[in-house]
C-alpha cells in the first residue's frame, strides 16, 4: 500500500513534525558530543558546531584518569544496585497484599500509602528525620527515604491484579500458604514487570541529584551528580563578562557531561523496550 | 423505648460477631500482614513520622529542645513570610513558571502523537520513538550542563550563531527575563517524547471502524485526525489537563535550582528553592518548615479540586 499510494500534502506535513521532532531531540547531544572530541581553542574560537575540530579524545583521557570521577561512577553504580533490590523488594512486599480482598483494612493500608504522595512533611520535617535517624553523611541516606515509589507501587500491584486468580485459588488448594503462592506462583509470572520496575527505579536513582545534595557532605559519599555538578558548575556566574582563561577547560566539561550519561546509553535499549510498558500499565489504571 | 433496646442489643452482639469474624479472618491470613509490614514501617518511619515535624512552622527551632521541646510562636513565621516583599515575587514566579509550562507545552505531546501514529513502517516509528525519549532519560545535571554548554556567551552554538547574523554576543542564562522561556523550552525538549506515548497509547484505542468510515467517505488524512482521532482521545487530554492543573504550585525543583545562578535570581527563585535555601544553607528550620507547609497545603487543595474537576467532566480520576 505504501509503494502504490501518491503522497499527499498531508503526508509531508506528518513527515515534517516527526523529522523535525527527532533534529531536534539529537542535535543538543551532537553539540555536546563535538565539543568534547574538540581542542579546546577551537571550541573557544567558536568554530565547533555540530562536528568536531581538531578531532581529539584528550578531554576524556582526563576524566577517565580522574580518581575522584571514576570512584563515583563505581560507587553510584552500587548504590544503584542496592537501591534497586531494595526498592523493589519493598515495592512487591506492599503492592502483593493490597491485591487480596481477604485482606481486611486493604482500603486503609492504600490510603496511608497514597496520601503520601500528595502531601509530605516537607524538606526541613523530611531532614530532621534523617538527621535524627543517624543516617547523614551514609549512603543509606539516598537509599532508605525514597525508598518506595508509591506510584510503581500502585502500578506492580495493578500488574499483579491482570493476574488470573485461578492460579492462585490452585495453589491454594494444593496447600501453598500465602508466602509461597507469591514466591513461587506470582513473582516468576511477572518478571517483566520485574524488569520495568528495576529499570525505572535504576534510572530514578542514578539521575536523582537533590537528596545527594540534602543529606550528603562528605565527598566518600557524593553520587557521579553531584561530582558532575562540581565539575560543570564551576562558578557560572562568573562566565560571561571576563573570559577567565583557568577556569576547567570547556572540552572537558561537555566530555564530563557526555561521561555521566554512558551508563544509561548502554542499558538504554531494555530501558525503552520496557519502560513503554510500564508507562502503559500505569496509564490503564492510573 | 423497648424495642430500641432491643435492636440496640441485637445490633451490639452483631457488631461483636462481625469483630470476632474480622479477627478469625484477619488471624486466617495473617502472613499476609507480615509481608505488608516493611512496607508499612517504611511509610510510617519516612513519611509519617516527618509529618510530626511540622509543628515546627508553629514554632521556635531551638536545636538543644528538639522538635517537641522547641517553643510556640504561632503565626508568626507565616506572617513574616507574607510580609517579606520577596515573598510575592516566589509566589508570582512559582505559579507564573507553571502555567507558562503548561500553556506552551500541552499541545507538542499531542502533535507528536498524532503525527507517530500515522507513520506505518515499525522500524521508523521505533527508532523515532527511541530518539524523541531520550531526552526524558537523561538526568538534570547533565540536561543543565548541556544547556549552559549551549547557551554559553562565549562558546555556545546559539550566540555563535547570533554573531554570525551580526549580533552580539548575549548571556543568555545571566538575563533574568529570559529564565522562564529557557527553563519551559527545555522541559519542553525533555518531556515531549515522554507524554506522546500516552496520547498514542489513547490513538491506538480509536475505532478502525470510524477510520475507515471516514476514509470511505472521502475524508482527507488531516480531515480524519481532525474529526476522528482528536475527539476520540478528548478524554486523555482533559484529564491530563486538568491534572497538571492540580500540579501548579508543585515546580521541580532540581532543574530550577541548577539554572539559578546571581544574575537570574530575580525571575528564578520558586518556593522549593526558596525553601532549600532559607532551610538548609542558612538554617532556619522554623521558617523554611513554615513556606514548605504553605506549599503543600495549597498543592493538595489544588489536586483535590482538579480530581474533583477530572471526575466531573471525565468520568476518571485519580482516586
Amino acid at each position: 500500500m505504501l509503494l502504490i499510494r501518491k503522497l499527499k500534502m498531508s503526508d509531508y506535513i506528518i513527515a515534517f513534525v516527526i523529522l523535525i521532532a527527532v533534529f531536534l531531540c539529537l542535535v543538543p547531544f551532537l553539540f555536546i558530543l563535538s565539543q568534547s572530541l574538540s581542542s579546546n581553542r577551537a571550541i573557544i574560537s567558536q568554530s565547533v558546531t555540530v562536528y568536531p575540530i581538531d578531532f581529539n579524545i584528550e578531554a576524556y583521557k582526563v576524566v577517565f584518569a580522574d580518581d575522584g570521577m571514576l570512584y563515583s561512577l563505581f560507587y553510584s553504580v552500587v548504590l544503584t544496585v542496592g537501591f534497586v533490590l531494595l526498592a523493589l523488594i519493598t515495592t512487591i512486599l506492599a503492592a502483593y497484599p493490597l491485591t487480596k480482598k481477604r485482606l481486611r483494612g486493604r482500603g486503609f493500608f492504600l490510603l496511608l500509602m497514597l496520601f503520601t504522595m500528595y502531601f509530605s512533611g516537607g524538606l526541613i520535617p523530611d531532614y530532621l528525620n534523617v538527621k535524627n535517624l543517624h543516617l547523614l553523611n551514609t549512603p543509606w541516606a539516598l537509599v532508605l527515604p525514597g525508598l518506595v515509589s508509591v506510584y510503581y507501587m500502585i502500578i506492580m500491584k495493578s500488574f499483579f491484579q491482570s493476574l488470573p486468580d485461578s492460579l492462585e485459588e490452585a495453589a491454594h488448594l494444593d496447600g501453598c500458604n500465602d508466602l509461597q503462592i507469591l514466591l513461587k506462583i506470582v513473582l516468576p509470572l511477572s518478571k517483566p514487570a520485574l524488569a520495568t520496575m528495576s529499570l525505572l527505579y535504576a534510572v530514578f536513582r542514578w539521575n536523582y541529584f537533590q537528596d545527594a545534595l540534602f543529606y550528603v557532605t562528605n565527598e566518600k559519599y557524593y553520587t557521579i551528580q553531584l561530582k558532575l555538578y562540581n565539575v560543570i558548575n564551576i562558578s557560572q556566574d562568573f562566565v560571561g563578562e571576563s573570559a577567565i582563561v583557568n577556569l576547567p577547560s570547556e572540552a572537558l566539561k561537555a566530555a564530563a557531561i557526555v561521561f555521566g550519561t554512558i551508563p544509561i546509553l548502554l542499558v538504554y535499549p531494555w530501558l525503552q523496550k520496557y519502560f513503554v510498558s510500564g508507562i502503559m500499565i500505569g496509564a490503564v489504571k492510573g | 423505648m423497648k424495642a430500641d433496646v432491643l435492636v440496640r442489643t441485637d445490633w451490639n452482639r452483631k457488631s461483636r460477631r462481625i469483630t470476632r469474624h474480622t479477627i478469625r479472618r484477619m488471624l486466617a491470613h495473617w502472613q499476609l500482614y507480615v509481608i505488608l509490614l516493611p512496607p508499612l514501617l517504611y511509610v510510617i518511619i519516612f513519611h509519617y513520622i516527618p509529618m510530626y515535624g511540622i509543628q515546627l512552622a508553629f514554632k521556635q527551632f531551638q536545636a538543644m529542645s528538639g522538635i517537641g521541646g522547641s517553643p510556640w510562636v504561632g503565626f508568626k513565621h507565616f506572617d513574616q513570610f507574607f510580609n517579606s516583599p520577596s515573598s510575592w515575587r516566589i509566589i508570582r514566579n512559582t505559579v507564573g513558571i507553571s502555567l507558562y509550562s503548561l500553556a506552551a507545552g500541552f499541545a507538542f505531546p499531542i502533535l507528536l502523537a498524532v503525527a507517530l501514529n500515522e507513520v506505518r513502517g515499525r522500524f521508523f516509528k521505533k527508532t523515532v520513538q527511541m530518539v524523541t525519549y531520550a531526552p526524558y532519560f537523561i538526568s538534570t545535571v547533565v540536561l543543565v550542563g548541556m544547556l549552559m554548554q549551549i547557551l554559553d556567551p562565549r562558546i555556545g552554538v546559539i550566540n555563535q550563531f547570533i554573531t554570525l547574523f551580526g549580533g552580539d554576543p548575549v548571556n543568555l542564562m545571566g538575563k533574568a527575563a529570559y529564565f522562564k522561556s529557557i527553563y519551559v523550552w527545555t522541559t519542553i525538549w525533555q518531556g515531549t517524547g515522554y507524554s506522546a506515548v500516552i496520547y498514542l497509547a489513547a490513538l491506538s484505542g480509536v475505532s478502525k471502524d470510524l477510520q475507515e468510515a471516514c476514509v470511505i467517505d472521502g475524508a482527507s488524512k488531516l480531515r480524519r485526525i481532525w474529526h476522528v482521532d482528536l475527539p476520540a482521545i478528548r478524554p486523555t487530554i482533559v484529564i491530563l489537563l486538568v491534572l497538571s492543573f492540580g500540579n501548579v504550585m508543585n515546580v521541580g525543583y532540581e532543574m530550577i535550582f541548577l539554572m539559578q545562578n546571581s544574575l537570574n535570581l530575580t525571575t528564578s527563585e520558586i518556593i522549593s528553592t526558596y525553601v532549600y535555601k532559607v532551610g538548609l544553607v542558612n538554617a532556619n528550620f522554623s521558617f523554611s518548615t513554615a513556606i514548605g507547609l504553605f506549599n503543600s497545603v495549597i498543592n493538595l487543595i489544588l489536586l483535590v479540586a482538579a480530581n474533583y474537576a477530572a471526575k466531573k467532566f471525565t468520568d476518571s480520576s485519580l482516586w
